[in-house]
């Protein structure tokens, strides 16, 4: 059961744990755009444009889903494992740049 | 699945098929309670032909939403002008369109601030009621400051991001600590201290506005100052005059390449300025729809890309950097729109650039022959443009 207290130093860190519920901060607007086949966050004058990664985990985040939830989620939908890393990193990301908040 | 991020901000590759229209400007109204003398509404806006229905500026909404614009910025004037505001602003959230209203507040009451919530409006920019003739008013924080409290207040209290916005030039530079401490007393998220772009009135009062190095030195030592003092607080951006730059700016990010300007009798401009070059026939909304206009039209082509670049620009290895800088800029200051804009020290016409520079460093009272200050008002729109 080492998660446990890589979970306790990551949650020290400021880093997202598998227990969290992120969301998109209330600053931002996330949609599809079909124009440019891509999600999109959308901020006071400005834009972000997601990558399909991206947008596939942005897009679940609605304040209810863990992170640990998400992350079987995309793994069983893209018949894949071991994405934690890359989610959690993402997060990381996404948190810094105050799009989600965890 | 590799979770990278593409980050743009409205770049698009200029060399192949253009872009959406990403940033749609909606000028509803050229009606204005203030008179800066820094506005780059047209000189000769009171020539302007009637304003669009609410109608056609549902159906520019519902075309430019269509075309693949996300942006929608309701400016003017003073876009709380227009009463329909409430129903665009309704029309263009439902579209999907991220909603920014660009005012001065005047206009902006508990009722109407309700309403445009309701509406769905996403985003106020309040510009600083700093019109030079209120300078005083403004920097002893009397009645201004009165209306500028109330207005943030609404803000605030409509749970809307708040950006302030203040035209920076020579008149109000060297109180930009008070202007800082403003903006935080009032609780603004962002504030965008934009030195006065040399555009329209701002043209016309160009000797009066540029700052000296001096003046824009000590501007930019006390900016940083207050950034450390109030930290996360506030985000301070602060632009210089590109008069003071050796590269030019890359204009609107490339002609037709991001930004659709629509004015309040429907012309359709690659940027706010573009109507001064005389040249080109620029299309109207009520005319041809807004896909066409993007893509098709021959205004929106007339400098897309790098085809129509002469010397210095067309043979310069940093033509991709800057795309020759500001057509608008390039016509006011060397008569031809395709020329290099000359804030480029590779400009042949650099000169008419240095010059304004150097004129801008003698002090107010060793001028000879100052022209007085024009204000931005019907009256003299009309006496400028007989």
């Amino acid at each position: 059961m080492t998660a446990v207290p890589d979970e306790l130093a990551a949650w020290a860190r400021g880093e997202p744990h598998l227990n969290a519920c992120p969301r998109v901060e209330k600053m931002f607007k996330l949609q599809w755009e079909a124009v440019q086949q891509a999600w999109v966050l959308l901020y006071p004058e400005g834009m972000v444009k997601l990558n399909a990664s991206a947008g596939e985990i942005m897009s679940r985040l609605d304040g209810k889903t863990s992170i640990e939830t998400l992350i079987r989620t995309l793994e069983q939908q893209f018949e894949t494992k071991n994405l934690q890393a890359d989610v959690l990193d993402f997060l990381t990301i996404a948190k810094r740049q105050g799009w989600v908040k965890i | 699945m590799s979770a990278d991020v593409t980050q743009i901000t409205y770049a698009t590759n200029v060399t192949t098929q253009p872009g959406p229209p990403l940033w749609l400007l909606a000028e509803v109204t050229y009606k204005c309670p203030l008179h800066c003398v820094f506005c780059y509404n047209p000189v000769d806006f009171a020539q302007t032909g009637s304003e669009l229905s609410t109608a056609d500026w549902i159906r520019v909404l519902r075309e430019a939403r269509a075309a693949g614009s996300v942006q929608c910025g309701f400016s003017g004037g003073e876009p709380l002008a227009r009463d329909d505001l409430e129903i665009l602003v309704e029309e263009a959230n439902r579209l999907g369109f991220y909603t920014n209203l660009l005012t001065s507040g005047v206009g902006l009451t508990e009722a109407r601030a309700n309403a445009l919530k309701k509406a769905g409006l996403d985003h106020v920019q309040l510009s600083f009621q700093d019109s030079t003739k209120e300078l005083n008013d403004f920097l002893s924080h009397t009645k201004t400051f009165d209306l500028k409290r109330r207005t943030a207040d609404l803000i605030k209290s409509h749970d809307w991001p708040m950006v302030l916005n203040c035209v920076i030039h020579r008149l109000n530079i060297d109180y930009i600590e008070q202007i800082i401490d403003l903006a935080v007393e009032l609780g603004a998220e962002y504030l965008e201290l934009a030195n006065s772009q040399y555009y329209s009135w701002a043209e016309l009062n160009r000797d009066n506005l540029l700052p000296s190095r001096e003046q824009l030195d000590r501007a930019e030592r006390v900016t940083n100052a207050c950034r450390e003092k109030y930290g996360d607080k506030i985000r301070i951006i602060f632009v210089v005059p590109d008069y003071y730059e050796k590269r030019p700016k890359k204009c609107m990010n490339g002609w037709g390449n991001v930004f659709l300007t629509v004015t309040p009798d429907g012309s359709a401009l690659p940027c706010h300025t573009a109507k001064m070059i005389k040249g080109i026939s620029f299309p109207n909304v009520r005319d041809m729809g807004v896909s066409d206009i993007w893509y098709q039209s021959t205004a929106f082509n007339f400098y897309r890309g790098d085809g129509w670049m002469k010397d210095p620009c067309r043979t310069c290895s940093e033509k991709d950097k800057d795309l020759g800088g500001c057509r608008c800029q390039a016509l006011m200051l060397t008569s031809d729109a395709a020329n290099a804009d000359p804030v480029c020290d590779k400009s042949p016409m650099h000169h008419r650039v240095t010059e304004a520079v150097a004129y801008a460093q003698i002090p107010d009272a060793q001028r000879e022959n100052v022209k007085p200050l024009v204000f931005r008002d019907p009256k003299n729109s009309r006496s400028l443009n007989p």
